[in-house]
């Protein structure tokens, strides 16, 4: 539903884009502005999840990081020696790990109940532990080992970076769905420990299978779906184009990479939301409410709760994936390293709280908001700082412990932020209807 | 005046609609008055504003004389009301003697004579009194939860159907101890739903009806009331 | 076949930093249960707190290592600790009242109550690395070891040492101390029961005259002091890293849920059962199937079910599998 404030504060952060434009650089506004939008779109996914049908998923940082898998394995050129040396024999591997699983299901489904089920379903995971182990082990250390200060992992498929972008949802909603498969019948708060578990567990995994992901060793170099600015450098139209309004062409070539790239979010972003909207505005999107808002009643009239929860958390889910490959794509690297909870999980849930949920357009201004807050804290607060210190001698101990002490006011400050929203307005900045 | 009187209530949960209309309540000194009506109709509601529960929109509760509409349920404690819910009424995971000794949380003197008093009445809370009260039988449970509210020496206790879902054994037995209780001197107000067998130990009776009095008397007086008996004791 | 020095490579790289670990885990689920039982929700700012605590802990010790007050032996933090103690109940009752008491006066959700603590925990977060850092840091101190692996070679003959650090033991016996404090208050006192009936049935508590506001504030108290306790074993056995603390809650809440939410004694239990899982399916067994095999022979690989990086998969699988199949954990919790 829209607002007559909503194009206020739409509007308002623009002014806000436009001020780090004004008195930082272009450069740095686009930047809040790309990683904004991508974060609106986390935000988007959260609020599907949350605001729509009450979900509590603080997993969101493995989703995103599934999305930022899937740009590897998609736009990556495959190594070949690598695959020579055990590609095959992983995959072999893996399709052994699956068949187990689906054994030890089948057999717990099937068998009668008692000593001989648990007995059976227990030798079925062991034994196909120990074979998924000897074909997995020696595949690993034969791809790790192909070049392993270059390469040292299969790659990926080579395909356009732009497709890994719709696979990253679908890396995520695989994830979610078999999250919610067991999980979503659960309370809230062992919902959320759960979905806590499971981004810690794919956050390990990407860290540390680097026959994968080179682990730590990050996969750098990643295809861009928009020109290199060293291209764009050395061609002549667009050497003309910045000649004729007067441009520097080094700084003109990476704005342009960057609102390439905006242009590209928004699309996403516009698509998303539309899409969203419609869905929720369906007879679909209103039986969700009614869910949310009372579950019990919803049950007794037959819905089944639990299915339509395990497509909203797929869905979202999906949606968050999305925006991981996304960034991934931005960032040009994959970095498992960097995938922390609360920067991807609790601070997209300062966005969708701050936002308003239950509200796409108030998910994508808090995302916005709160990502211009998370860059924009530091320079703000140093700025501050170099202010009331200016009293003080240039090398005075007291200042210069402050500003090193400066980078953490960013997580005071959504803490605060946080609290203020929850005490004082906790519909949000754009409230649901 | 009577011990309690509860005039003119009128009130709901929160803000929603009135379920107490104009609702009077009256007790003696030493007196047992029994709560009778169809479900729904309010007797709950009814035990819960007098307790102070509940936010009134008018009416006052005066207890021995003084008016204690505005007080809260704990300062109701203190000035001699003990109350037992209808449901929920013990501290599950705690053993019997630790549910009698937190009935007696707002006394600072020596109250384990009460407890001789109440393992006296109650045998069985004797019997089990080291054993956590959410194990114990239905029967058992009630009796814990009057022993609870007895801790605190009430001079009025207010039972919320104190027999519910227990044999009709051990509802004679919960109806014995709760004579004996009145037979010292405390006044009694209970809601039930086996209103003929309550009604014939009640001093006064209240029929209520959708949150109004429909019918008042001394118990025999409601028992052998012809409209009373047909509509609410089943012939 | 050499079953004795299998069974002292097992004791020291798995039965001794299991017990030590599985205290603190219990310690720490502890404080988690508490919040749980008479708060009503999930804590996800404990680990925050923990760190918090032991912060305070680290930084007096310094100061007392300055002025030269030591312990002998033992870890001058033990001394700290009553002042760590003493600033984690000044910021949680802070909290409580600047923050957590609107929400139980409006009766919001549990789930609200989680969201908020979120908050919390970001602003405790902050707080933290604004004072301290992110640095890791060590701040054990006195005597490293109560058995050293040389020493016990040369008694026992064996050619498998046992090393015992004195912050395992420290661990083990303050844990034991904590524990039967706990219970004691509890399940003695006129305030621990209190405590327990708020916890069981919070209206039935109102009607029998327990302060609610008295419960809960004596509740944080006890968090404080069990979450200062459980931060600075686990920093004085590993180290202090603010970090690590936030990475703790997984295992905390396994711990906890695993023993059923909201029972102390389950707690307990939740804490032991996910350490003993994580170290024994993370330690590379070679060494133990070497001394257990035939002479001479020695296995290829490690021997390792799964590594270390893997320890968050062992408590969530078990965390799992317990939902599942028990949902209100080993130890009945409550369902709220
Ligand atoms: N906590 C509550 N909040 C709102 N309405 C309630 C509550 N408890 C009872 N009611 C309503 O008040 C009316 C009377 O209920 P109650 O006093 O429990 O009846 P009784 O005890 O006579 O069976 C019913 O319509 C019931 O739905
Ligand atoms: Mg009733």
């Amino acid at each position: 539903m829209m607002q007559s404030r909503t194009p206020i504060y739409f509007a308002l952060m623009g002014v806000l884009i436009l001020g780090v434009g004004i008195f930082e650089s272009w450069n740095n506004a686009l930047f809040v502005l790309n990683f904004g939008l991508i974060s609106a779109i986390m935000a988007l996914g959260v609020n599907l999840q949350w605001g729509y049908a009450g979900l509590f998923n603080v997993g969101v940082v493995g989703f995103v990081a599934l999305g930022g898998l899937s740009v590897v394995l998609t736009s990556m050129a495959p190594v070949s020696p690598a695959w020579e040396a055990g590609g095959p024999r992983a995959l072999l591997a893996l399709l052994v790990a699956v068949g187990v699983i689906v054994a030890a299901i089948m057999a717990w489904k099937k068998m009668a109940k008692g000593k001989v089920r648990g007995l059976t379903v227990g030798a079925i995971l062991i034994v196909g532990f120990f074979i998924f182990r000897a074909l997995f082990d020696p595949a690993v250390a034969a791809i790790e080992a192909v070049n392993s200060a270059q390469e040292g992992y299969l790659g990926g498929l080579g395909l356009p970076v732009l497709l890994a972008w719709p696979v990253g949802g679908l890396f995520a909603a695989g994830a979610a769905w078999l999250i919610g498969k067991t999980a979503l019948g659960l309370r809230s708060d062992y919902l959320a420990i759960a979905t806590l578990g499971i981004g810690e567990i794919i956050i390990a995994v990407l860290k540390n299978e680097d026959w994968l992901t080179r682990g730590v060793k990050n996969v750098n170099g990643l295809p861009r779906p928009v020109p290199y600015e060293v291209d764009l450098q050395q061609s002549e139209t667009f050497l003309n184009l910045m000649a004729s309004i007067g441009a520097d062409p080094v700084t003109g070539s990476s704005i342009f990479v960057k609102l390439c790239y905006a242009a590209l979010f928004l699309a996403v972003i516009i698509g998303l939301v539309t899409l969203m909207q419609l869905a929720l505005n369906s007879p679909w999107g209103r039986m969700m409410r009614a869910i949310r808002d009372n579950e019990t009643a919803c049950e007794a009239m037959g819905k089944d709760v639990t299915a339509r929860h395990l497509q909203i958390f797929v869905l979202g889910a999906a949606i968050c994936g999305i925006a991981g490959a996304m960034m991934t794509t931005l960032d040009g690297q994959l970095t498992p390293a960097s995938y922390q909870p609360l920067r991807f999980t609790f601070l997209v849930w300062v966005m969708v709280i701050v936002g308003g949920s239950g509200n796409n357009w108030g998910a994508v201004l808090g995302g916005m908001f709160i990502w211009f807050l998370w860059v924009e804290v530091e320079p703000i607060s140093i700025f501050l700082v170099e202010i009331v210190t200016s009293g003080l001698a240039e090398d005075s101990a007291l200042r210069d412990g402050i500003l090193d002490r400066v980078v953490y006011m960013r997580h005071l400050t959504m803490g605060l932020i946080l609290l203020l929203v929850l005490r004082f307005s906790p519909r949000g900045l754009l409230p649901e209807k | 005046m009577s011990f309690l009187s509860a005039t003119k209530m009128t009130g709901g949960y929160g803000a929603g609609p009135d379920i107490l209309h104009e609702l009077d309540l009256t007790v003696e000194k030493g007196e047992i008055a029994v709560i009778v009506g169809p479900n729904g109709a309010g007797k709950s509601t009814g035990m819960k504003a007098v307790f102070g529960m509940l936010n009134l929109r008018e009416g006052s509760v005066v207890l021995d004389g003084k008016d204690i509409t505005t007080l809260s349920p704990q300062e109701r404690v203190h000035m001699g009301m003990g109350f037992v819910p209808q449901v929920r009424n013990i501290f599950p995971t705690m053993s019997v003697r630790e549910n009698l000794e937190m009935g007696a949380f707002i006394r600072n003197d020596d109250y384990e004579k009460t407890i001789e008093q109440v393992y006296e009445l109650f045998p069985a809370v004797y019997e089990k009194r080291d054993q956590n009260a959410g194990e114990l039988s239905g029967g058992q449970r009630q009796q814990v939860a009057v022993g609870r509210a007895l801790m605190t020496q009430p001079k009025l206790l207010m039972l919320d159907e104190p027999t519910a879902g227990v044999s009709p054994i051990v509802m004679d037995e919960l109806f014995d101890r709760i004579i004996e209780v009145a037979k010292t001197g405390i006044s009694i107000l209970m809601v039930e739903q086996n209103a003929r067998q309550a009604l014939e130990i009640a001093d006064k009776g209240y029929v209520l009806v959708q949150g109004r009095n429909a019918y008042t008397d001394t118990g025999e007086a409601l028992l052998a009331n012809p409209e009373v008996r047909r509509t609410f004791l089943g012939g | 076949m050499d079953f004795l020095n299998a069974l002292v490579a097992f004791t020291n790289f798995v039965i001794v930093p299991a017990s030590a670990y599985g205290a603190q885990l219990a310690i720490g689920a502890l404080g988690v249960t508490l919040i749980y039982g008479i708060l009503r929700f999930s804590n996800f700012a404990h680990g925050e707190t923990m760190a918090f605590g032991t912060m305070v802990v680290l930084l007096v010790t310094g100061l007392f290592q300055q002025w030269g007050i030591s312990l002998g032996p033992l870890p001058t933090a033990l001394l700290a600790l009553p002042f760590g103690i003493a600033a984690a109940a000044a910021l949680v009752l802070f909290t409580d009242k600047t923050v957590y008491k609107f929400y139980r006066r409006v009766k919001a959700a549990p789930v609200m109550l989680v969201i908020v603590s979120m908050g919390v925990m970001f602003m405790m977060n902050g707080i933290l690395r604004m004072i301290i850092g992110t640095d890791d840091r060590r701040f054990a101190d006195g005597e490293r070891f109560i058995i050293r692996a040389r020493d016990f070679k040369e008694w026992t003959g064996l050619s498998e040492g046992l090393a015992i650090r004195t912050t395992q033991v420290l661990t083990i016996v303050v844990a034991l101390i904590t524990v039967a404090l706990l219970f004691w208050f509890l399940n003695k006192t006129r305030t621990g029961k209190s405590m327990r009936a708020y916890s069981d049935n919070e209206d039935l508590a109102l009607l029998s005259g327990i302060n609610p506001e008295r419960v809960v504030m004596i509740t944080w108290l006890v968090v404080a002091a069990l979450a200062t306790v459980a931060g600075t074993l686990y920093g004085l056995d590993k180290s202090f890293k603010p970090f690590v603390y936030m990475q703790l809650l997984l295992p905390i809440f396994a711990s906890a849920i695993v023993g059923g939410l909201g029972s102390p004694l389950g707690a307990i239990a939740g804490g032991f059962v996910i350490a003993f899982s994580e170290i024994t399916l993370t330690y590379a067994f070679k060494k133990v199937v070497t001394y257990l095999g035939p002479d001479g022979w020695s296995p290829d690989g490690l021997v390792q079910l799964l590594s270390t990086d893997y320890k968050f998969a062992v408590s969530f699988a078990i965390l799992i599998i317990v939902l599942l199949f028990k949902p209100t954990g080993l130890f009945k919790g409550k369902s709220v």
